[in-house]
């Protein structure tokens, strides 16, 4: 039986979610019977091929996370946006209320007890967007899975509708803004 | 001699000058509500308690009861019309659930839950807001108010007049009144029914942060829908004991 190729990345977020999916504990055993993973913290491969199910953590703030959501697109068949992050920014996006400049400013310039203060600007540093936004906002997102983080029982209960073909559908007493 | 309607396709007597959702309410008929408060005239902010009055949209909390009337309060179309308009709630202020204090106990929270809404699809427009922490022992974060207009009527029925709602549209905001605009320069106090009847975490009694953890907070018992809009018991900020009533008005 050919298994279902699944991927998973974090954008502009903690990993919180990925911990979370990890709580799946011992049924990661059992998983890996119909799936497989690609690009993925658990593969260590960096660079997403053509894949059934993606699965994002975390929103949009910098040139970056842009392009890696791009690409996953472009590979995957279904895309999840997994936790606050992806849905709305999250946490992140508490600074958008907050001009870009004054941020930088505050954090690297004029922070207290900060020596030789500069706003980074390595050329390799991806460059920051104005203001966090959630990832549907750049591309077509076909399922979502709210929660800060979902529980690995919602976790799994999604991947698990999805490679069983059925239409994904998180039950209304378990959805979770927090 | 009561007059009868019927809601969802049952037959109930009412009296005159009853509102619809007065009617539903006293059957046990839980209608969405954000903006209404039994205790307070019904003013028809959020638009939350929308049902279908003969084929017409109305809200159940400003209009009347009238003999003959078929009013139906739930259908897909209906959660539809309410998940949209949560949505917009949310898009409209800057609600970051996981850094609130309010999340669990949050009645806008609480609303998208029961409405299945997993996401907004209207943009988020990040408002710059004021917050004001200059009161003691309240906090006005204006990030999270809905604009319901409940603290302006409590505090008016208990003689105080704090709150106001000022500017139009899209400018308009919850204003303080005190000569500086803030908060300490009112007599409002932590045990007042304006600074109760808030149902989201834009006045909240200070000093309370995450006693009850998240997990064990209302809206983790049970939906909405079976709770009723519920208050949280807050601590009183003058003594370690003392506890503020909770609120139900269900
Ligand atoms: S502060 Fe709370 S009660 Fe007052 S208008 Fe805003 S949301 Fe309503
Ligand atoms: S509860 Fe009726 S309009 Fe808000």
């Amino acid at each position: 039986m050919t298994k279902v190729r699944v991927s998973t990345c974090s954008l502009a977020g903690c990993f919180g979610c990925h911990m979370s999916f990890l709580d799946v504990d011992e049924r990661l055993v059992d998983l890996l019977e119909r799936v497989e993973f690609n690009r993925s913290p658990l593969t260590d491969i960096k660079a997403c091929e053509s894949c059934d199910i993606g699965f994002i953590e975390g929103g949009l703030c910098n040139q970056e996370n842009v392009e890696v959501l791009l690409q996953f697109r472009k590979q995957c068949r279904y895309l999840v946006a997994v936790g606050a992050c992806a849905i709305n920014g999250g946490i992140p996006a508490m600074r958008n209320s907050i001009p870009i400049s004054d941020c930088l400013e505050e954090v690297y310039l004029n922070g207290k007890g900060l020596a030789n203060q500069l706003i980074p600007n390595d050329p390799e540093l991806p460059r920051l967007l104005n203001q966090v936004r959630p990832i549907h906002e750049a591309v077509k997102i076909d399922y979502f899975l709210p929660g800060c983080p979902p529980s690995a029982d919602e976790i799994l209960n999604m991947l698990q509708q999805i490679v069983d073909g059925n239409e994904p559908s998180t039950s209304h007493k378990n959805i979770r803004f927090d | 001699m009561s007059q009868v309607l019927t809601i969802d396709g049952k037959d109930l007597a009412f009296d005159s000058g009853d509102t619809l959702f007065d009617v539903a309410q006293a059957q046990g008929i839980y209608i969405p509500h954000l903006c209404h408060h039994p205790d307070y005239p019904p003013q028809g902010n959020c638009k939350l308690c929308t049902v279908d009055v003969d084929g017409q949209s109305k809200c159940a909390c400003t209009t009347q009861a009238e003999t003959g009337m078929s009013v139906q309060t739930d259908s897909t179309t209906l959660t539809e019309y309410r998940r949209a308009l949560t949505e917009l709630l949310f898009s409209e202020g800057n609600h970051h659930c996981p850094g609130c204090e309010r999340s669990g106990n949050c009645q806008l929270q609480a609303t998208a839950y029961a409405q299945g809404m997993t996401y907004s699809s209207f943009k988020l427009l990040n408002p710059q807001r004021q917050i004001d922490a200059s009161h003691p022992s309240v906090l006005l974060d204006r990030d999270r108010c809905i604009l319901c207009g409940l603290c302006v009527r409590a505090s008016a029925q208990e003689g105080k007049h704090i709150f106001t709602i000022a500017g139009r549209g899209s400018d308009s905001t919850l204003a303080v009144n005190s000569d500086s605009g803030l908060l300490a320069d009112t007599n409002l106090s932590a045990e007042d029914r304006a600074t109760q009847v808030c149902p989201v975490g834009a006045l909240m009694v200070k000093q309370q942060g995450f006693r009850i953890p998240i997990g064990q907070r209302i809206y983790d018992q049970g939906t909405i829908d079976d709770l009723g809009n519920r208050r949280p018991q807050y601590h009183s900020p003058k003594s370690k004991t003392a506890r503020i009533a909770g609120d139900s008005d269900d």
